[in-house]
């Protein structure tokens, strides 16, 4: 048994997009760059799926570039305005504090060669200001890259005001949109972006396949030599099966993005309802401006990897930003960027669901937790401290 | 998240030894909430002789793990034998663990020899020479251990 809370780190592949993948790659197996007609029709076949996605985000399908997913997306995004800025002497980048490391890296990066990088806050409540961005741009700022919705906590930004202020100043604005497209409106129109970066496999589409939109007004740089797919700026015979999978699962979920929607928040006020009875237990995030689907919670004393070996030995997938599961000695730079003590922070638990988990699903959690995390509990001496009322 | 051998998984499953003695001869905390494992180690001596041990660790599976471990060898062991616990006797226990997990048996070993120590301070007898010079460091994340 199999109780999947962990869709932010991937979803499973939807059988109408399996199907249309698996049909692709089987029957529209010509090279679009070829002459013949099997060439031709998979050209065709890509065109149509380039133009679904450009119609869901509202822009044209020359905006839309195919890529291997949302860290090439992203690196894409960062590296082409960075370079362009320097051209003009601007090398100033404007982020917040708890991106995703494809954005933190990449910048992390540019900075070694370089550029300034100013990280924004993003207050206790895992929302970045807009009064912030508009006064960390400078005259030689050349991109500012906030994310749509936060991939731990799903805290949801102030993207439109951000973009507005970005277009008042001039300034190219890119966001890592990983999280929300396909699980709440986007619409680059609407939100003044520049550039955004998605991935399919967190919307039910297959792994490895992505987009960058850039608007036509902002320059993008080529990303990879080679022949002239994507326009000329990123060679390589086209992922067509993908591609089209990516479309296929971009327009099932926001065909029922407001049903799916609805399911979502009602499965997780119930999980934060419950959960949040368990003693010196938070929920993590502005629970308003928040993706459907995703719950983060810390519960005081335990230790994120372990409880997640215990909720998985339950059947349980979760996950979590303890430093054991991260890789390093911090804890997830997300939770210390609201304010979380490291301690807090490694008790994390990340669940995430969509519409297709149940509420029977949730249930079971929520009678599965509490008594793990009392038994890890009992054996914790930082509970033993927390029980006696000392640090 | 890392692959654990069966003994880890067996380990952090069923500890053994978990628990607090109140009247311990000697109590040995390593490791920092900060950095995510805490192991307290407590000691009952009788005759130079580990006659009972419990832990309590708030960690990952291999802190948990290796706690649990480090009490199975030391128990009914001679203060001289247990000197000579080391964190790889631990790890090779368990059949391996992950490299980034390693310091989890080092704290393992730390929890014991610093109960030792505390056990060596309490009754005002002479440390052996192998505790002479012991210092909690062993986190090989070089974090601080007291913050």
């Amino acid at each position: 048994m199999n109780i999947y809370f962990d869709n932010a780190a991937t979803t499973v592949c939807g059988d109408t997009v399996a199907n249309a993948v698996f049909t692709a790659m089987k029957e529209v197996y010509g090279n679009p760059s070829s002459v013949h007609s099997l060439g031709q029709k998979a050209a065709l076949a890509l065109d149509r799926a380039r133009s679904d996605v450009a119609k869901l985000l509202n822009c044209e399908a020359k905006e839309i570039y195919f890529t291997s997913g949302g860290t090439e997306s992203d690196n894409w995004a960062i590296r082409s305005a960075a370079l362009t800025g320097a051209l003009k002497g601007k090398k100033h980048v404007v982020s917040s504090k708890f991106e995703h490391h494809a954005v933190l890296h990449t910048l992390n990066r540019l900075e070694k060669e370089g550029y300034e990088i100013t990280l924004l806050d993003v207050y206790s409540d895992g929302i970045v200001r807009p009064e912030d961005a508009e006064r960390a741009i400078r005259d030689d700022t050349a991109l500012v890259t906030i994310m749509y919705a936060n991939n731990e906590i799903g805290t949801i930004q102030p993207i439109a005001e951000i973009g507005s202020i970005c277009r008042r100043k001039g300034v190219p604005f890119h966001t890592d949109a990983v999280q929300a497209v396909g699980h709440i409106p986007v619409d680059v129109k609407a939100d003044n972006v520049d550039m955004l970066s998605l991935s399919a496999h967190k919307f039910n589409g297959p792994k490895g396949v992505g987009v960058l939109y850039a608007r036509q007004r902002v320059p993008l740089n080529i990303f990879m030599e080679g022949g002239a797919q994507e326009r000329g700026r990123r060679g390589g015979t086209e992922n067509v099966a993908g591609n089209i999978g990516l479309a296929t699962a971009l327009t099932e979920a926001v065909e029922n993005l407001e049903a799916n929607a609805a399911k979502t928040i009602a499965i997780r006020e119930k999980l934060v309802k419950e959960l949040l009875k368990i003693p010196k237990s938070r929920y993590n995030g502005d629970p308003e401006k928040h993706l459907p689907g995703v719950a983060n919670f810390c519960f005081e004393g335990i230790e994120g990897e372990s409880l997640l070996l215990k909720l998985d030995a339950a059947g349980i997938c979760a996950s979590s930003g303890s430093a054991c599961t991260s890789g390093s000695l911090d804890p997830s730079h997300v939770l210390l960027a609201i304010g979380l003590s490291h301690e807090i922070a490694h008790g994390s638990l990340r669940l995430s669901f969509n519409e297709q988990n149940t509420f029977e699903e949730a249930d079971f959690i929520i009678k599965t937790l509490p008594p793990i995390i009392e038994k890890l509990r009992s054996m914790s001496p930082v509970w033993e401290r927390i029980q006696k009322g000392g640090k | 998240m890392p692959a654990y051998s069966k003994a880890v998984m067996d380990h952090f499953e069923n500890p053994r030894n978990v628990g607090r003695i109140e009247d311990a001869d000697g109590i040995g905390e390593v490791g920092n909430a900060r950095c995510g494992d805490i192991m307290k180690m407590y000691l009952k001596i009788d005759d130079d002789v580990i006659t009972d041990v419990k832990f309590n660790t708030f960690g990952c599976g291999a802190a948990i793990a290796t706690s649990s471990m480090a009490t199975e060898l030391i128990k009914g062991k001679t203060i001289d034998e247990v000197l000579t616990l080391t964190n790889k006797a631990v790890v090779e226990a368990l059949d391996g663990l992950p490299p980034l997990k390693v310091h989890c048996s080092v704290l393992a070993e730390e929890a014991v020899k610093s109960a030792l120590v505390d056990y060596y301070n309490k009754s005002g007898r002479a440390k052996p020479k192998a505790l002479e010079d012991f210092k909690v460091n062993g986190d090989a994340h070089d974090a601080p251990t007291n913050s």
